[in-house]
């Protein structure tokens, strides 16, 4: 059974592998809708995994820290968009921003702005999906920070901000890498939320999972070109990440 | 400032605390000059390490005050500094030095974080280290320190922000035994030359007896005893104590020349001693014999032996019987007695070697 089951996880990448057009592999990175692709999701998913590090580091140490009423609550919405249909994300995310939406009507009547269907939109709906991986990896590092380190840096005349900038971030220095690494990888390979929030413009919002959809119809040579590209991100991704995943068992 | 009121505010250290934690309630009033090294004794859970922690400012107080050299660190309900607004140093039992920081950055860290600029605050990181007798051991991070070198650093981290006091808690503690007397003989050099109020929480009575010129007893929250070593050797006033200083102590009523135990017992002693009273009795003074013993009136009671310990030339044996008591005799009367556990002893104990004070 354990054969058969590792042999499903490796036949459709053998599969990918075995029909990659090696031949035709420069030509078609090099072809402009493709290079497009991979550059707004190189793009989007960068700029979503920073956004995610902004609010996710203050939420993470709330969710870690404090003790309030609603502290589970808040961490069950935080987890909420891991098991959450992205595609439930994304209506969500269209009702919420949309020009009739809650926050849409009054971002479009204050300062004209319309969120849905711009790289924008595409940036916000990665984040929504991606950030609790950040946010959940960095909460545990939070908690396993030793406190009576943070109570020897008090007792040595350092603010509570300066313990946290000179004790506490730097010992969760891996957490922080980790959730990077993770964040990134869920944003860049985002779909379901993105087409549905953000449409599909090639240069604007299609990024490279989209792409990948659509040349599976036309031309699937340059379907397994990009899919082979986000397969090695993924490996990448677990290479970087092997200590903590894979060396300690 | 200081001379202009109407009395001039005491040097050192003077606070009254109490406080509860979970189980423990601390009720402790303390008042130490600058210069004394007060330590701090009493079994695990007395409130030790709590009461350090409520002087530094990690636990709130919950009435009472502390005050340093006329400052109000603290006075519940009314002003309370935190800690890093304290002029304290604190040494934490397993030195918790910053494992990101080389050992330079973690003596210089209280510079920083009190202002002082990156390259003074590490050029005085430097002297101490120095001074610790460190400076080829800079760059080294804690986890590649000796854990000798770790609490010289961790004492020099403490002291580098130049404290009014100086918390140790249990500094020696996470050590080994070779590495402990050697480090004890320089912490005490260290301690020496620092003019502000040092305290010092510990367990190990051989380590309080070495560092500190007063000891403060503490037990379930409260003291029990304080004094200067010698003081508590000669009237222990509570088991641990005894313990401590290694005598027998008991507790009864005096009746005439006699102190009547709990347990039904009494012990004869040389002076009447009414009321309530401790009666300590040297270990020394206690004889063990083969056979009845003979000559004037003492206490004579049979016993079985419990356990042998071995102290240098002497031997502390433990007997069970009558009055549960230890005697301490010397190796060569062990093998004369042929004493072994489960022997049966005659005990004896001169009325005269009984110590009497009122409890």
């Amino acid at each position: 059974m354990a054969a058969l089951a590792a042999l499903f996880f490796v036949a459709p990448l053998v599969g990918l592998v075995w029909r990659a057009p090696w031949s035709s592999l420069g030509r078609e990175l090099a072809s402009r809708e493709v290079r497009d692709a991979l550059s707004l999701s190189l793009l989007t998913s960068t700029v979503a995994t920073a956004a995610s590090a902004v609010f996710g580091i203050p939420l993470a140490w709330v969710l870690s820290r404090s003790e309030f009423p609603g502290r589970r609550l808040l961490r069950a919405l935080t987890i909420l968009p891991m098991v959450l249909p992205p595609v439930v994300g994304g209506v969500a995310l269209l009702l919420a921003f949309g020009r009739n939406g809650l926050l849409g009507q009054w971002l479009d009547r204050a300062f004209g702005i319309t969120v849905p269907f711009t790289t924008a939109a595409v940036v916000i709906a990665e984040t929504f999906v991606a950030m609790p991986f950040f946010v959940l990896t960095v909460e545990a590092g939070f908690r396993s920070v030793d406190q009576r380190l943070e109570e020897a840096a008090s007792t040595l005349g350092a603010v509570r901000w300066t313990v946290f900038r000179r004790v506490t971030l730097p010992l969760v220095r891996p957490s922080l890498a980790a959730g990077a690494v993770v964040c990134w990888a869920r944003a860049l390979g985002e779909f379901g939320a993105t087409i549905t929030f953000a449409g599909n413009f090639p240069g604007r919002t299609q990024t490279t999972p989209l792409k990948v959809y659509l040349l599976l119809e036309s031309r699937p040579e340059a379907a397994i070109v990009l899919s082979l590209v986000l397969l090695a991100a993924s490996l990448a991704v677990l290479l970087g990440l092997r200590d903590r995943w894979l060396g300690a068992v | 400032m200081a001379g202009s009121g109407v009395s001039a505010p005491a040097a050192g250290l003077d606070a009254s605390v109490e406080v509860t934690v979970g189980a423990l309630h601390l009720d402790v009033s303390l008042e130490v000059p600058p210069n004394e090294i007060v330590a701090l004794l009493g079994p695990n859970g007395a409130g030790k390490t709590t009461l350090l922690r409520v002087l530094a400012g990690l636990e709130p107080l919950g009435r009472g005050r502390v005050l340093l050299d006329g400052d109000v660190l603290e006075d519940a309900g009314r002003v309370r500094l935190p800690p890093e607004r304290r002029p304290i140093g604190m040494v934490f039992q397993e030195h918790l030095l910053f494992p990101h920081l080389s050992a330079l950055d973690n003596v210089a860290f209280g510079l920083r974080s009190r202002g002082v600029s990156r390259a003074a605050a590490r050029d005085r990181a430097a002297d101490w280290l120095a001074r610790m007798g460190l400076s080829d051991r800079c760059a080294a991070r804690p986890h590649q320190l000796s854990g000798g070198q770790a609490q010289r650093v961790a004492l020099a981290r403490a002291l580098a922000v130049e404290p009014r006091l100086l918390l140790l808690d249990e500094p020696l503690a996470a050590l080994d035994a070779s590495s402990r007397v050697e480090i004890r003989r320089q912490l005490a050099a260290t301690l020496e030359s620092f003019t502000g109020v040092q305290l010092l929480v510990t367990h190990e009575p051989l380590e309080a007896m070495a560092l500190a010129d007063r000891l403060i007893v503490l037990e379930e929250g409260r003291v029990v005893q304080a004094g200067s070593p010698a003081e508590l050797g000669a009237r222990p006033r509570s088991r641990y104590v005894a313990d401590l200083v290694g005598v027998n102590l008991f507790r009864g009523r005096g009746v005439g020349n006699q102190v009547a135990l709990p347990e039904g017992e009494c012990l004869v002693v040389a002076e009447a001693a009414p009321g309530d009273v401790f009666a300590m009795v040297h270990p020394r003074a206690v004889s063990l014999h083969r056979q009845v013993p003979e000559g004037t009136p003492r206490n004579v009671w049979t016993g079985d032996v419990e356990s042998l310990d071995v102290e240098g030339d002497r031997v502390r044996v433990r007997v069970r019987g009558r009055i549960p008591i230890v005697s301490e005799v010397t190796a060569a009367a062990v093998s004369d007695l042929d004493l072994g556990v489960g022997r049966r002893v005659w005990v004896s104990v001169k009325a005269s070697s009984v110590s009497v004070y009122p409890a």
